[in-house]
């Protein structure tokens, strides 16, 4: 059982602040770090993982500081976000590196082991550099885990997978956090989030945004007012249909762009309420598209809320 | 020292093209010795001329330069050095033991053929070519740690060191007098004068001074790249 605590934590670069006063406690068990890109997010994990001092607060493992003490990575497992590895080596022989300078007592076993964690062993002979995106990521996570570390950092590790390896990975990850391990990985894709963490932290061009269970901030930010536009057959028809709807708080019509433009209190019950109320009037659905659901707008709002 | 970063070092600096330009040079040094031997008439004083100029003042910056960046400046540049710096081990181990890789390089492929290009050209008449291959032995060494610890200081490392190895140790050398008692080249070449003949050559930095600066500056660079290398940040990139 490992905590990170991060605690009144700034880093600045020259002029630009990156991260702005955050404080939280990364515990066992999973933990999402989402926000968009740019947010920071990056250089929160930088660090958490000891590669990176704080310009103000501090960052300490289970009471330890992180940073200039290599020690902490007996505990604390890395999975970077840039590619680069030794391209040259096999997976067998990277992985097997990463365990001897881990010191393990048996690094080809552990390494046997973490490979076959990740379901890499088919490829191991095959070097890293000819891995794809998706199969480079799981041999950085099988380095990551071959000291079997009781924290795992991990910086987008789901970038660049596909369905499959992202399912793998995802179960792995929930096994760890299972385990009671502490397990924190970033990423700018709620759904990701959602699908994995419990306990979610957001963070918003360098502020902690939110701090939390997903569902509650999956609510405030599905709640919110959701405006859309709409083309159709008969817009004018429409618009009178879906503003005797309680879920549509107001309906414009954009004469010049030939569209509808839509409020809708709750996402889920327009969702589910537009469809039924056009086939009900015989109106034909051209275009329905959200107006506002950049991730940057979902966030500005959490961060106003 | 650590075996696992010495191996994976040594592979990632002459695995790829790189150890085919240092061949080529060092071979052509030794070509250039056959052939002065074979169509020249040379006196001990002629090989000197000859080492030093083209070893010990061009080869071995050079190749200081290729194997001391080398060995630790494209993990840096990619960002793979975090698989070495994630792991409980000393970062002063980690320096020591890419430096042992690119001295080893340095000595291999420029003192050992300097060696040989000495014994080709003048045999063992003055002890030119034992002397010209310590020298060549020291400054490897000298230039392959203050090089490593240049690239762990600063990005430009390359540019910083040819600065120092062009700027400084030849040209400004060359019109201030004083500029060489701070010059790598002119402390190997002391050694060079101590071990040859009375007169084959002669360095402006006495021996006592040169050994002092040698092993200052050798100790004095492996011990702040590890203190830089402790604190080297790697910025995140979203």
């Amino acid at each position: 059982m490992a905590t990170l605590t991060v605690s009144g934590v700034s880093r600045w670069f020259g002029n630009v602040v990156a991260v702005n006063d955050v404080t939280m406690s990364i515990d066992p068990g999973i933990t999402g770090l989402l926000g968009p890109n740019g947010a920071g997010k990056s250089t929160l994990i930088h660090l958490l993982g000891g590669f990176l001092p704080p310009s103000a607060g501090t960052v300490t493992l289970d009471d330890a500081p992180v940073w200039k003490n290599p020690e902490v990575y007996r505990t604390i497992g890395l999975v970077p976000e840039r590619e680069a590895t030794f391209d040259f080596l096999t997976g067998w022989e990277f992985v097997l590196a990463n365990a001897e300078l881990h010191g393990l007592d048996q690094p080809a076993a552990a390494t046997r082991k973490a490979l076959a964690t990740v379901a890499m062993e088919y490829a191991q002979e095959r070097k890293v550099g000819e891995y794809s995106k998706g199969m480079k990521q799981r041999v950085k996570m099988a380095s990551a885990l071959v000291h079997e570390p009781s924290v795992l950092l991990l910086d987008e590790p789901f970038n660049g997978m596909d369905p499959r390896q992202r399912m793998h990975l995802m179960d792995l990850l929930r096994k760890m956090g299972a385990d009671g391990r502490t397990v924190l990985f970033s990423s700018h894709i709620l759904e990701e989030v959602e699908q994995l963490a419990h306990h979610i932290e957001v963070v918003v061009a360098g502020r902690h945004a939110a701090s939390g269970d997903f569902r509650e901030i999956r609510r405030l930010m599905t709640d919110r007012p959701h405006q859309f536009v709409i083309r159709s057959s008969d817009d004018r028809a429409l618009a009178s249909a879906l503003i005797a709807d309680g879920s549509t708080e107001g309906v414009s019509l954009d004469l010049q762009d030939k569209a509808l433009r839509v409020q809708a209190s709750h996402l889920l019950s327009f969702a589910e309420l537009l469809p039924r109320v056009a086939r009900g009037a015989g109106i034909r659905l051209y275009e329905v598209s959200p107006a506002d659901e950049s991730l940057e707008s979902v966030f500005s709002y959490l961060v106003k809320a | 020292m650590n075996s696992t970063i010495i191996r994976m070092t040594a592979r990632a600096m002459l695995g790829g093209r790189r150890i085919y330009l240092l061949a080529a040079l060092s071979v052509l040094l030794l070509v250039l010795a056959v052939l002065l031997r074979l169509f020249a008439d040379l006196s001990p004083d002629d090989t000197a001329q000859f080492l030093h100029g083209v070893s010990l003042s061009t080869l071995l910056p050079l190749f200081g330069l290729i194997v001391g960046t080398g060995a630790i400046g494209p993990e840096i540049d990619d960002g793979s050095i975090v698989y070495i710096l994630a792991k409980p081990i000393s970062r002063a181990e980690i320096v020591r033991s890419k430096l042992l890789v690119a001295v080893t390089a340095a000595i291999a492929f420029a003192a050992a053929p300097t060696f040989l290009a000495g014994a080709i050209m003048a045999g063992t008449s003055a002890n030119v070519a034992l002397g010209f291959g310590v020298g060549a032995l020291v400054a490897g060494v000298t230039y392959s740690a203050l090089f490593l610890l240049l690239a762990i200081a600063t990005r430009h490392a390359v540019i910083v060191g040819l600065v120092y190895a062009l700027a400084w140790e030849s040209l400004v050398g060359s019109f201030v007098p004083g500029a060489r008692t701070l010059s790598i080249q002119q402390w190997a070449l002391s050694v060079t004068e101590a071990i040859t003949g009375p007169g084959v050559i002669s360095s402006d930095v006495s021996l006592g001074a040169a050994l002092v600066l040698l092993v200052l500056v050798v100790g004095g660079t492996t011990w702040y790249a590890g203190e830089r290398l402790r604190v080297l940040t790697l910025a995140g990139d979203d």
